[in-house]
């Protein structure tokens, strides 16, 4: 009898927990959603209905406004363009990033911490006019109007929230597999690419999805950079819709809605890595 | 022999760290070392011609310059606001997406929205949501019969930090969420088995394992709170352009109007990095912290 | 499988780069001109084409948008001396006359004068006013004109013409003075509507709005003698100027919310009818022929206070063209410069991109709700009519201090109290 009233009651707990997380849950995603939802719709309406025409689906969608939007803004060449840079920079980042970090985390060499809060540095003074001075740089070194030129800036802005990101990661590591490993006779690049990278799994979709994200929405380096039309990036393209005083609302959104396309995609790709690592631990084999 | 093995192992340790430093020294060091030099010149951004003033820009910056020390104060009070709901926000959301509730998967895509999404988007709805005469969110309060206390949230200078605040919170808990939710995956699930067979409760579990094994991302998600929220700025110039008044003004948007509204680079250069010590206390102060309770 | 992978992807990347370095050969024989206006990039090309089938001239325009990416990149341009032969310089005069005394900027007064002053005469007064410095001007520059307007803007009161009959009031005849409009304010008020809604949160337009009210209370003698550090911003006659947005705060005339807006959220709220004025600049005509092509509006100047002085509309902000001193193709320059500036092609930019053209010839053909907004171009003001310049400090802390009275934070005296120690301050130092 007491038994079953103790049941009755943790059962009744456990889905008032679940029926108040849920709601709560319900909230913060309709808050989520409402944007995109919001967005969509605008693309659908023209210039004159988008703030008038509150309904959520107007009655007659524009759905040429997706064409207009992908052949005024270019977003063909400008296509290309921003997924190459995303994939170098977000390769660059990640592989020069995580070497970086396992050697803050793991070995012990003179000038270690001095390097490390050289790093973080970065993260924390903002650089005023740093473009200038960026722009001086790579015109000295030949690189304006480049695709290197525009790649490795982004990289080495990268850098400094990878690092420190992942060295974290890294130290929660446990020691006993390192151990086991040097045993059996790997180097320490082995190490790193072995034991320490498919660890840190979580770390780095997660640093995959944020550093893709800057890439995808980068542009004032690009027009500093860049001149030829052809270099550009995405964001360019979108540039065409925002006049200083004129802004085509609907045409705007219905790019910005083709853009945010693949990087929705690279999440949903990368979040199941983030999940994934519990059945792949390592540490569980 | 001996040593020649402890130099190999230095070198090798080098060729780990060679590549971001050889960036970071290209990239990164230049832009610094320009704006330390910068600091101590009074310079327009565009002539040949600097004047050597010394820590005059410095001493302005600290001891006179009044407004600067406000924009500061408004940092810290989105930064305090972003560090315990923002991040509350985010450690629930993912603790929740961490258990098995219903609808964990599609709730888990949901929740990085907001970041993805670019920021003409969010100023245009945000705008809408609190504008005084049509807006959203005073058209709920007179629905809920709470008409009084309707008024334009970002011109008030009651509400005006604090509704840009929750803009910034909303666009942000997302990055947080998935940190958090890649720290708690990461946990091995053998640890709740174990504590379950011996009887523990789900709070007891929260208690004694997932947050010790958390706290170093606890600390991670907050210094990276901190540096973050401290340097907003594009959410302000598509909201209130600092306004009204100087309410809502932040460093960098100070930063900003020196640099371009008045010309005047050396200035806006001791600026920020008066700013960049201020966040590299703040951070050594949390490292302090998190070492303390993580013994 | 996986190395197949990362083999193709480093041929991948090898090979874009490759492309990129390529691509990189520019035609040297071509007029490169940098700007950062979006919408009538379009209108340029169009026009660099039909220059180029004329006369063989490559004409190529860069754009590069938003402005303030523009800004930096002309600015680390000029830095390391790569400036295109024409580029336009966004920001106040101090910047323009820092950019022509690091020897970036070509002196066009020759080129202006020359066939009796046959280039200078076409354009009106204002664009010439907008990039000529006068002998004597505060920053030392070599007097002389130093760039080619190719359009300009006035900023002025726009009204809703429903909404003004809905409220009893003419829609035809706008208030004139001061009185009239706080009057018509009332009544709209009365009516339930919204009154005067602006993008009064990005601060110049209230510069604006300042400066104009100064010149008719104060006279230009006191004005120029306040921005010269004579007369203290204290002088009653300010206060004056300042109890006018008290006044208009007081008496309810603001639409809610529009001391923090951006003008592009205010745009919103007048092309929804949901305000009745709007302080706006004349590229609004544009703006709100897409949004709400039936919206039935007109433009008003700004009323007189002080019907004894004259009173000025804000104008002259357009958009000009600067020469690169070092440009190794000058006189190909001004020709092309010469001929975009000519009549016909200046009415094809009034056409395309509705903005008011600098050419006089051209203002004829300017119709619409524009050509209210040119109709008093005799009384355009420029903050530099006079060769003075007031610190951009000292406008900041003004242009706050009106936020903070239209909210009711602060009184005028008080304000100014704060603008004179900053502009004490300022003199100080230069």
């Amino acid at each position: 009898m007491l038994k079953n009233l103790y049941i009755y009651r943790y059962r009744t707990i456990n889905f008032l927990k679940t029926f108040f997380s849920q709601i709560i849950l319900i909230l913060v995603s309709i808050s989520c959603i409402f944007p995109l939802v919001w967005m969509f719709s605008a693309a659908l309406k023209t210039q004159q209905t988008v703030f008038t025409d509150m309904s959520l689906f107007p009655k007659h969608p524009v759905w040429n406004n997706f064409v207009v939007a992908w052949t005024k803004a270019n977003f063909g060449v400008y296509f290309f363009n921003s997924l190459f840079y995303t994939v170098v920079v977000v390769f660059g980042v990640i592989f020069i990033g995580s070497l970086a970090a396992f050697a803050f985390s793991r070995f012990k060499f003179p000038l270690r911490n001095f390097f490390y809060i050289l790093f973080m540095a970065t993260m924390m003074i903002p650089i005023p006019g740093s473009f200038i001075s960026l722009y001086i740089l790579l015109t000295k070194l030949n690189l304006i109007n480049t695709r290197i030129g525009y790649i490795l800036p982004q990289i080495n802005g990268g850098l400094a929230m990878t690092i420190f990101m992942l060295k974290t990661f890294f130290d929660k590591m446990p020691k006993d597999l390192e151990n086991a490993a040097k045993i059996d006779g790997c180097n320490k690049f082995r190490i790193y690419l072995h034991v320490a990278l498919p660890l840190a799994k979580q770390a780095i979709a997660v640093m995959v999805i944020f550093t893709a994200l800057g890439v995808w929405n980068e542009y004032l380096l690009a027009m500093l950079v860049l001149s030829s039309k052809t270099l550009m990036p995405l964001q360019r393209g979108l540039m065409v819709f925002q006049g200083s005083h004129m802004t085509e609302y609907p045409l705007l959104m219905a790019g910005i809605t083709i853009t945010i396309f693949p990087i929705v995609t690279i999440y949903l790709l990368m979040q199941k890595y983030i999940i994934k690592g519990v059945m792949a631990g390592a540490v569980k084999e | 022999m001996k040593k020649s093995i402890k130099y190999k192992d230095i070198f090798s340790s080098y060729l780990f760290v060679l590549p971001a430093i050889i960036l970071f020294l290209v990239f990164s060091l230049y832009p610094i070392f320009k704006v330390v030099e910068l600091s101590f010149f009074e310079w327009d951004g565009i002539s040949k011609f600097t004047k050597f003033v010394g820590f005059k820009n410095f001493i302005d910056v600290l001891f006179s310059n009044k407004i600067w020390w406000k924009s500061v104060l408004n940092a810290f009070y989105i930064t305090l606001i972003a560090l315990t709901i923002q991040n509350g926000v985010a450690l629930f959301l993912a603790f929740c997406c961490d258990k098995d509730i219903r609808g964990a998967k599609a709730y888990r895509v949901i929740f990085y929205l907001p970041p993805v999404l670019s920021g003409i988007v969010v100023g245009l709805i945000w705008n809408w949501i609190y504008d005084g005469s049509y807006g959203f969110l005073n058209h709920m309060l007179t629905v809920l019969g709470l008409g009084q206390y309707s008024r334009a949230w970002l011109a008030d200078p009651k509400t005006a930090l604090m509704a840009v605040a929750l803009i910034h919170i909303w666009k942000g808990f997302g990055w947080g969420f998935i940190i958090l939710l890649a720290g708690l995956q990461g946990i091995s699930r053998d640890y709740y088995e174990s504590a379950k067979i011996d009887g523990a409760s789900s709070f007891q579990i929260f208690k004694n394992i997932t947050i010790p094994l958390m706290i170093p991302i606890f600390f991670l998600v907050s210094i990276l709170t901190i540096l973050g929220t401290m340097q907003i700025y594009d959410l302000i110039i598509s909201t209130t352009q600092g306004g009204p008044g100087y309410h809502t003004e932040v460093p960098i948007t100070r930063i900003l109007t020196t640099m371009t509204g008045t010309s005047r680079f050396g200035y806006a250069c001791a600026m920020s990095l008066v700013f960049g010590a201020i966040l590299l206390i703040l951070s050594i102060f949390q490292l302090k912290v998190s070492k303390k309770i993580e013994r | 499988m996986k190395k197949n992978f990362f083999n193709i992807f480093v041929l991948f990347c090898f090979l874009c780069i490759c492309f990129g370095c390529n691509e990189n050969k520019t035609n040297t024989n071509k007029i490169v001109i940098w700007h950062w206006m979006t919408d009538r990039d379009d209108a340029f090309i169009e026009l660099a084409n039909k220059y180029k089938n004329l006369t063989g001239v490559d004409v190529s325009f860069e754009l590069y948008a938003p402005s303030e990416a523009y800004s930096s990149k002309v600015k680390a341009a000029a830095q390391t001396n790569t400036l295109p032969d024409v580029f336009s310089i966004l920001g106040a005069k101090r910047d323009l006359a820092s950019f022509i005394n690091a020897g970036h900027v070509a002196n066009l007064t020759s080129y202006m004068e020359e066939n009796n002053n046959e280039w200078k005469d076409q354009f009106i007064p204002t664009s010439i006013e907008i990039n000529e410095f006068k002998e004597g001007n505060p920053f030392d520059v070599e007097p002389g004109i130093y760039g080619v307007s190719i359009d300009f803007s006035s900023i002025q009161f726009l009204y809703n013409k429903t909404m003004f009959r809905n409220a009893g009031l003419d829609p035809e005849n706008p208030p004139r003075t001061w009185n009239e409009f706080i009057d018509a304010n009332k009544k709209l008020r009365a009516k339930g509507y919204q009154g005067i809604v602006g993008g009064f949160g990005e601060i110049w337009f209230l510069d604006c709005l300042t400066t104009i009210y100064a010149y008719n209370i104060l006279g230009e003698e006191k004005f120029i003698s306040t921005v010269k550090g004579e007369t203290p911003y204290t002088d009653p006659d300010w206060v004056k100027v300042l109890s006018l947005f008290e006044e208009l705060s007081k008496n309810n005339c603001f639409a809610t919310g529009t001391i923090s807006m951006i003008n592009k959220t205010s745009e919103q709220t007048f092309a929804n009818e949901k305000a009745a004025i709007n302080y706006n600049g004349s590229w609004a005509v544009n703006v709100y022929s897409g949004m709400n092509p039936t919206l039935e509006y007109g433009v008003m100047a700004p009323p007189v206070y002080n019907s004894k002085r004259p009173m000025y509309v804000w104008g002259g902000n357009g958009s000009s063209f600067m020469v690169n001193e070092k440009s190794k193709h000058k006189e190909e320059v001004i020709k092309f410069l010469k001929w975009f500036t000519a009549v016909e092609q200046q009415n094809f930019l009034t056409d395309v991109t509705k903005n008011i053209p600098s050419n006089k010839n051209s203002l004829e053909y300017v119709d619409g709700v524009l050509k209210d907004f040119a109709k008093t171009s005799d009384n355009f003001i420029t903050s530099w009519k006079y060769n003075i310049f007031e610190y951009p400090s000292v406008l900041e802390v003004l242009d706050k201090g009106i936020q903070s009275i239209i909210i009711g934070e602060k009184t005028p005296i008080s304000v100014l109290q704060e603008v004179e120690q900053v502009k004490q301050k300022e003199m100080e130092n230069f």
